[in-house]
């Protein structure tokens, strides 16, 4: 059994130890916001926060998370209030959305580890793969967030 | 588009509404939810409204949302022209329905080809019109006064003279029992309010909270789980598969053989992806066990020289100008076949019951959906229920069956709903590629430079062969010659060339081939504005200046180029080891011109900034526009750079983003684009910007360099991205 909180809610998870966060979220808890893209850490779809630090969370066994605090896009605002989600809106950043959840997870931890990242700052931290090309909004709304 | 016009009452009665549990997207920031069935107490006014008691409408778009903004779009039509209150409206996808079929000769309930504005922008605006008719008729005779005296505005019928007003609500019932009009009067464009502005999408909210519901996000009560196993070389099938093998895997429920595949079904998906990777099976000896790229590639090349060939076009007499020319000029070129690599993985629910079959699926084509079911459950159509999800990108490759037919196969073999997902390595080995072609170009000059004849051979698989072989016909096959007329000039061609032929040379293939972003134009554009840059340079004139005489006919074209270059600021001094590189090309309708504006150091590759200008019409949504331009630009360049799927022994060698690299935020241009005030007829945009941005790339990169790069992806032979 793995204990861990999500959202701020806590879960006792009992599943085997090798499988993935992003299944134990998806399948298990019923929050779908985090996408699988690729299973191997390449794409970021499934960017959660572990105890505050962005991770890849199709390659996380959930056996190595007991007691952490993992946060997903379903837990930055109650009503999408939150800086880097009205930036999303304002900006039109989504099409497909499919990648969205992982960038914008990516994006929350940027910017609480650098508020006013430079463009190099954001083309470091933001790795997640966009399909439909929206790279340029994404760093406009990152701009803009940090200055909310 | 204004006055009189006749009301096709197929567009407003067919089909009436079955909304079932569609995704409703309700705007602007209320939210998407997840409706058991239409608002309470609501009436539908044709296959497109659908109006409640408390006056909020229900728009059904008859496309799907797949990021190209297209539902949006399709909805401001609708609700401009109504009158209704567009912060009171919610957009749902189409259930299948015939009211919901492309009004085209195809039939096709299908979202693809950059088609939604172009062939829905009339049919809506008259279906809303008659509806708008309705509701005044209906409040005029409860009112008692003339019906000519009344106007809709914000979701109420308005009587100046009295100055009464009544919400859509209260009339729809009385106004739905009315006659549907015969004739109908369009609102005059200055009494529209939201076609050509910038309306924030319906469904952008519902993808910044996870709330946006894919198809691989569907849960359905009793649902199971499934993974897929395909056949590893394409086309293949399964020898035998030892059950034993897994026996006692945690989890496991059933093993399905399907054609070409075996489906583990699962209590999860983890389980059933673990299960299907250590399932023991044999696959059977195919045809194609040692088929490979390399041979193929070969073989398009030897082709370049056959002696027969389809021809496409035909003007003037190219061979001869060619023969007689002071000087000639030629060059070969070639794609790969590349993956749509939509970043949600192919996925299907279904659930097969005694009654019929329901379907959850991100799919662009409700039609071959609909025929897929029918076909393997045998109910008849009225037992298919088609509930279209959000879509994680469709590019043309959710057109196909192929992750449709499994599910529906195991939710008949175990009896109970099914959600099928692909893994991503299956999603990339499985796939419906752009294929691989390859051209060669001659063209012949006159002794001041000037072109005078080009022959164009294009060689490769043919698109439409499976899908749509009508449009495959007498050896020539329509989508291979995309991307190479025009309707904006009375020759069909933009560029004044006098002698040109166009021929095209069939290659068969096993790889499965499909509709990638632009099809055809998106090899045509490459071939052939690489190669009028390289006719430019050997008659040492300035790339933009000699297309700009090229389009002495086409001054749409012209008006086009010059903006782009504008926008670029066309030989105005760059830093040093930068360089511009321009192309034009029409496609979907919409003509576009780029510039990319490189650098290249040390064999680093950096494409720092595209500048485009497009000529799409009518707009509806400027900032979609901007948006599909910017994106496209992107996927495009991602293509161009790196991208291409290789076979051998008869099997896809790539297998993930880590040897499929996929372009990120680090190496994306900054796009500019300039959207020309036209008046011409509604162009397509999802695509249209994709045949222009490799050539535009590839001049920038000889113009850097002088290395003319003739072979995709460019990111190989020495270079690097990044």
């Amino acid at each position: 059994m793995t204990t861990l909180s999500v959202n701020g809610r806590k879960h006792a998870i009992m599943l085997p130890a090798d499988v993935p966060l992003l299944w134990v979220l998806r399948d298990h808890l019923g929050l779908t916001g985090t996408k699988y893209g690729c299973g191997i850490g390449q794409c970021g779809a499934c960017t959660v926060h572990v105890n505050g630090e962005p991770v890849r969370s199709c390659t996380i066994p959930v056996g190595e998370l007991d007691g952490a605090a993992v946060r997903t896009v379903e837990g930055l605002s109650p009503d999408r209030s939150h800086p880097v989600q009205a930036a999303w809106i304002a900006e039109q950043v989504p099409q497909c959305g499919y990648c969205q959840s992982g960038m914008i997870m990516a994006a929350v931890a940027l910017l609480q580890r650098t508020p006013a990242p430079t463009d190099a700052d954001i083309d470091a931290a933001m790795t997640n793969i966009c399909r439909c090309g929206t790279y340029q909004r994404v760093r406009a709304a990152i701009h803009r967030a940090a200055k909310a | 588009m204004s006055g009189t016009i006749a009301l096709d009452r197929r567009a407003l009665l067919k089909g009436g509404v079955a909304l079932g549990s569609g995704l409703l997207l309700a705007v602007p920031l209320s939210g998407p939810v997840l409706a058991a069935a239409g608002p309470a107490a609501a009436t539908d006014l044709g296959a497109f409204l659908r109006i409640a008691a408390d006056d909020t409408v229900t728009v059904i778009v008859p496309v799907v949302e797949m990021g190209q903004g297209a539902m949006t779009a399709l909805a401001v039509v609708i609700v401009d022209e109504l009158g209704a209150d567009w912060s009171r409206v919610a957009v749902a996808p189409p259930p299948a329905g015939t009211a919901y079929q492309r009004p085209d000769v195809t039939k096709y309930q299908l979202t693809s080809g950059s088609w939604s504005v172009r062939l829905w922008y009339a049919p809506l605006r008259t279906a809303a019109a008659a509806a708008r008719t309705m509701l005044v008729a209906a409040a005029a005779k409860e009112w008692g006064v003339d019906a000519a005296s009344c106007a809709t505005e914000a979701g109420r019928v308005l009587h100046r003279p009295s100055g009464r007003s009544i919400g859509f609500g209260a009339v729809a019932a009385a106004a739905a029992r009315l006659p549907v009009p015969e004739k109908l009067v369009l609102k005059a464009a200055a009494d529209l309010t939201l076609i050509g502005r910038s309306v924030p999408r319906v469904d952008v909210p519902s993808k910044v909270d996870g709330s946006g519901v894919y198809g691989i996000d569907v849960t359905v009560p009793g649902m199971v789980h499934a993974a897929i196993r395909h056949a590893p070389v394409y086309g293949g099938g399964v020898r035998s598969v030892d059950r034993a093998s897994i026996a006692g895997e945690p989890g496991v429920l059933a093993v399905v053989e399907v054609p070409g595949a075996v489906v583990v079904v699962a209590e999860s998906f983890w389980q059933a992806k673990a299960a299907a990777e250590r399932l023991d099976v044999a696959f059977a000896p195919t045809p194609h066990d040692t088929a490979g790229t390399d041979a193929l590639m070969a073989e398009e090349r030897r082709k370049l020289d056959a002696p027969q060939a389809a021809r496409f076009r035909s003007v003037g007499d190219a061979a001869a100008a060619i023969a007689g020319a002071a000087r000639v000029v030629t060059a070969d070129y070639s794609v790969p076949f590349i993956h749509h690599a939509t970043l949600e993985p192919m996925n299907c629910t279904a659930s097969v019951t005694a009654d019929g079959c329901t379907l959850w699926v991100p799919t662009q084509c409700h039609t071959t959906a609909l025929e897929a079911a029918v076909r393997l459950t045998g109910f008849d159509e009225s037992r298919i229920r088609i509930h279209a999800t959000l879509l994680g990108g469709g590019f043309g490759r959710r057109i196909h069956t192929d992750f449709i037919e499994p599910a529906i196969l195991s939710s008949k073999a175990v009896g109970r709903p099914v959600k099928l997902l692909f893994t991503r390595e299956e999603d990339m080995q499985h796939g419906f590629h752009r294929p691989a072609m390859t051209a060669r170009l001659t063209a012949s000059l006159d002794a001041g430079g000037g072109m005078t004849g080009l022959s164009m051979r294009v060689v490769g698989p043919s698109v439409h062969e499976h899908f749509w072989p009508a449009f495959f016909k007498d050896g020539l096959d329509y989508a291979a010659v995309m991307g190479l007329t025009t309707k904006a000039t009375s020759s069909g061609l933009h560029y004044r060339i006098p002698a040109q032929h166009v021929d095209y040379i069939y290659q068969p293939t096993h790889v499965p081939i499909g509709y990638w972003r632009s099809v055809g134009a998106s090899h045509n554009g490459f071939f052939m504005e690489t190669f009028i840059d390289e006719v430019a340079h050997a008659a040492g004139a300035d790339p933009y200046r000699f297309r700009r005489a090229l389009l002495q006919d086409s001054p749409r074209g012209l008006a086009v180029l010059d903006k782009a270059a504008e926008l670029a600021g066309w030989g105005k001094p760059l830093p040093p080891g930068h360089a511009r590189g321009i192309a034009f090309c029409e496609n979907v309708d919409s003509i576009v011109a780029e510039v990319a504006e490189v650098s290249v150091v040390e064999g680093r590759l950096r494409v720092h900034r595209v500048a485009a200008a497009i000529d799409c019409g009518t707009v509806i949504n400027p900032d979609t526009v901007v948006m599909q331009m910017q994106g496209g630009i992107v996927n495009a360049l991602s293509a161009v750079l790196g991208e291409e799927i290789t076979v051998e022994d008869g099997r896809c060698v790539q297998s993930n983003f880590h040897d499929y690299p996929v372009l990120r935020l680090a190496d994306a241009p900054v796009v500019d684009v300039h959207i020309l005030r036209s008046d011409g007829p509604i162009g397509g945009v999802g695509e249209a910007m994709v045949p222009t941005l490799a050539p535009a790339v590839g001049n920038a990169i000889f113009a850097a360099t002088g290395q003319r790069l003739r072979t995709q992806p460019f990111a190989r032979d020495g270079l690097t991205v990044g």
